[in-house]
């Protein structure tokens, strides 16, 4: 794999090798390996072009875990703000010595861009409301650590669909596992997609094993109607109908008290945090996988 | 004498198989050779017709002369098959006066290939508020006005412009119809596609509302009004009515607008990006209708020459605009290969659009030896170009159909060696 760009991409195969090999990192660490050394002494980039703390974090580590140099751009203090082109920054980080470049910015396909010019391995840390294929994972091994399988299940994914990236990617990622996909929320939220869709969370809350949601992209333009939150907040009440095993996702940040109660957030269904800490052993697979380690 | 032999000539009773003979700037005999010979080129199984003529391609000269020049761009339209190249006015200084259009004609008489025809700006520094002295560039012999880039909006303005020129014979109100309003930030149509990726959209509204405005204004003064590179369906129904109602309108399509669609963006490739932008692809399809059908009665490069730097920055920021002048024939053949659609819509109706008198014309003794020689079967790549700048879509992608030779006042210009 020379790049990881998006999910639709890297195949059935490729999705699988890397989640069983993100599982394998999940389980050293919790039985105390700290560092796996596979990328020992090479140099990772992370190029963020756009505000991020939670997926820049967490390839900080998951980079530092494989015993990799890290370096990272950081955008408020770099030439970007100097009318420097994408292309001329990116070529730079790359001859400084950045082999395996992480990317993240407000454009769709950038990424894409990076690994054209450049020739380096690039990872998509999300491109616009393109793609964010390594929260996908996390979120597909969140799930496989909780059901054992994603086959068969039915997840709902709630929210401001059409302008979230994360959505692209998880859709790809949970349909090529096997499970069923509901797309729910108000009309001018939704994709122009063929996937089945509501415009009303209580009618397939109790059908479904999983609701995924999505907070409000203000950045991008978006505003809730009044009455997104009792339509769409999943709320005490809501989370009380659902399945007695079905769990309540989120790609952060949350918006509490929006998109999702306080009190459901910290609830016993989340597995928001869980998501956040899938995220290192994923990152660590896919930065493996680019750098060229076999397993 | 130069003679080309065996091939299919385009006269004016239609395709015949024939000899051309050419003596100095004139065709002088179809059949037999009326004397001596000097020089034979055997074009058995090819196409010979009049030179091309490209109403609409930015030469970048004078003012951004590193993406192209009068020079490299009319190799890059030798190389095409292109006798005759109208030269948008949005150069470095705008082309807005007479002066500035005898000094492009003074120095393509120098420098260039192939006939440059400077078209001149519609209104002073191509800002949209005060008129050009039409009349004076008329008399100049201009006879295509443009703010191409850039659609005039004012209408006092416009209505203006088309009194002055409906008295002018020849004259031709061209404009790049995107309203500045509906477009504004836009990168690529504004659909499922530009939807999904995030990226600002142009509705096709951008462009029907301002070719409505314009054509009634043009029928009001009775204006001849050209509409450049028309991109959608809705708009072809516009012309097709206004013509029905007798306003004196004629249009142009691109070669990349015939071929790609929003089907061919989801790489966001920046040699895809151009203003107006693609469309759907029953947009495609309706455009390569109504060129098969006569509404469109040409089509225009649009050749836009950007370095690689200019366009590898990101779709958003990436310069707008492809180069054509060296695959627009291979696009049109591939529509229909059909020789009348060829040099119909590539040099006899676009030289009479621009006034342009000694091209267009059906090959027959006494016409002017400004002609292409045009092999239909060949199969072709392109990989590098006679232009400046090389931000092709069709880099890479086989084409059928190129151009073998090209001859501009008698000259050969341009000469394919296989």
């Amino acid at each position: 794999m020379k790049a990881l760009l998006d999910v639709g991409s890297i195949g059935a195969a490729g999705l699988r090798g890397l989640l069983d090999r993100a599982r394998d990192h999940a389980d050293a660490l919790r039985a105390g390996e700290r560092v796996v050394p596979s990328l020992d002494g090479r140099v990772v980039g992370l190029l963020f072009f756009e505000p991020s703390t939670r997926t820049r974090v967490s390839f900080d580590l998951a980079a530092k875990r494989l015993g990799a140099t890290v370096l990272v751009l950081d955008p408020d203090r770099s030439s970007i703000n100097k009318g420097e082109s994408l292309r001329d920054t990116v070529l730079t980080v790359s001859s400084i010595g950045a082999e395996i470049l992480v990317v993240r910015h407000s454009e769709a396909r950038s990424p894409a861009l990076v690994h054209t010019w450049t020739g380096r391995p690039v990872i998509n840390a999300g491109d616009g409301t393109n793609q964010h294929p390594t929260q996908a994972l996390a979120d597909c091994l969140t799930l496989e650590e909780r059901f054992g399988s994603i086959q068969g299940l039915c997840v709902a994914i709630v929210g401001d669909i059409v302008h979230s990236r994360v959505a692209g990617s998880l859709v790809d990622a949970l349909r090529t596992l096997g499970a069923e996909v509901i797309l729910v929320g108000p009309d001018a939220m939704l994709p122009e997609n063929d996937l089945p869709r509501s415009g009303d969370l209580d009618e397939v809350l109790a059908e479904v094993d999983v609701v995924y949601l999505l907070r409000i992209q203000r950045e991008r333009g978006v505003e809730a109607s009044d009455d997104y939150q009792s339509r769409f907040q999943l709320d005490f009440d809501r989370s009380a109908r659902m399945k007695p095993e079905a769990v309540v996702m989120h790609p952060g940040p949350i918006n509490r008290g929006v998109e999702i109660s306080v009190e459901v957030a910290d609830g016993p269904r989340s597995l928001i945090l869980d998501q956040v800490a899938c995220g290192v052993p994923v990152r660590m697979a896919a930065l493996e996988a680019v750098g060229g380690i076999d397993w | 004498m130069i003679g080309l032999v065996n091939g299919v000539v385009w006269g004016p009773g239609g395709p015949v198989r024939s000899d051309v003979w050419v003596e100095g700037d004139t065709v002088v005999a179809v059949g037999a050779a009326p004397g001596p010979v000097e020089e034979v080129r055997d074009v058995t199984g090819m196409l010979v017709g009049p030179g091309f003529v490209d109403l609409h391609a930015h030469l970048r000269d004078p003012g951004q002369t590193w993406k192209e020049d009068l020079v490299s761009g009319t190799r890059a339209a030798a190389a095409g098959g292109f006798t005759a190249v109208v030269a948008m006015p949005n150069t470095t200084p705008a082309t807005d006066t007479v002066d500035l259009v005898e000094d492009m004609r003074r120095r393509a008489g120098l420098e260039a290939v192939v006939l440059v025809v400077p078209a001149a700006a519609l209104t002073v520094r191509r800002e949209g508020k005060e008129p050009v002295d039409l009349e004076a560039l008329h008399g100049a012999g201009v006879r295509v006005f443009t703010d191409d880039g850039d659609w005039v909006s004012d209408d006092a303005v416009i209505e203006e412009l088309m009194m002055a020129a409906a008295r002018l014979p020849g004259a031709v109100i061209a404009q790049h119809a995107e309203e500045p309003v509906l477009s504004a930030g836009g990168h690529m149509h504004e659909g499922e596609l530009s939807r999904r990726l995030g990226v600002a959209g142009i509705p096709p509204a951008a462009e029907h509302e301002a070719v409505a405005r314009d054509l009634l204004i043009a029928a009001a003064t009775g204006a001849t009004y050209h509409v450049q590179h028309v991109s959608s369906a809705s708009t072809l129904d516009l012309v097709a009515e206004a013509r029905e109602r007798g306003v004196r309108v004629t249009v142009e399509v691109t070669p990349h607008h015939l071929d790609f669609d929003t089907g061919d963006l989801e790489s966001l490739d920046p040699n895809l990006k151009m203003y107006p932008p693609l469309r759907e692809p029953g947009d495609r399809i309706a455009l390569r209708e109504a060129l098969v059908a006569g509404l469109i009665d040409a089509v225009a490069t649009d050749h836009a020459p950007h370095l690689a730097g200019e366009k590898e920055v990101g779709f958003a920021d990436s310069a707008r605009g492809v180069i054509g002048l060296e695959t627009a024939a291979s696009v049109v053949w591939g529509v229909g290969q059909d020789p009348d659609l060829l040099f119909g819509s590539l040099s006899a109706r676009p030289a009479r659009i621009a006034g342009v008198g000694r091209h267009g014309h059906p090959v027959e003794p006494g016409s002017p030896a400004n002609l292409v020689v045009f092999d239909p079967d060949r199969r072709w790549t392109p990989q590098q170009f006679h232009s400046r700048s090389a931000n092709s879509p069709y880099l890479g992608r086989e084409l059928t159909g190129r151009v073998a030779l090209t001859l501009y006042e008698g000259s050969i210009v341009h000469e394919e060696t296989p």
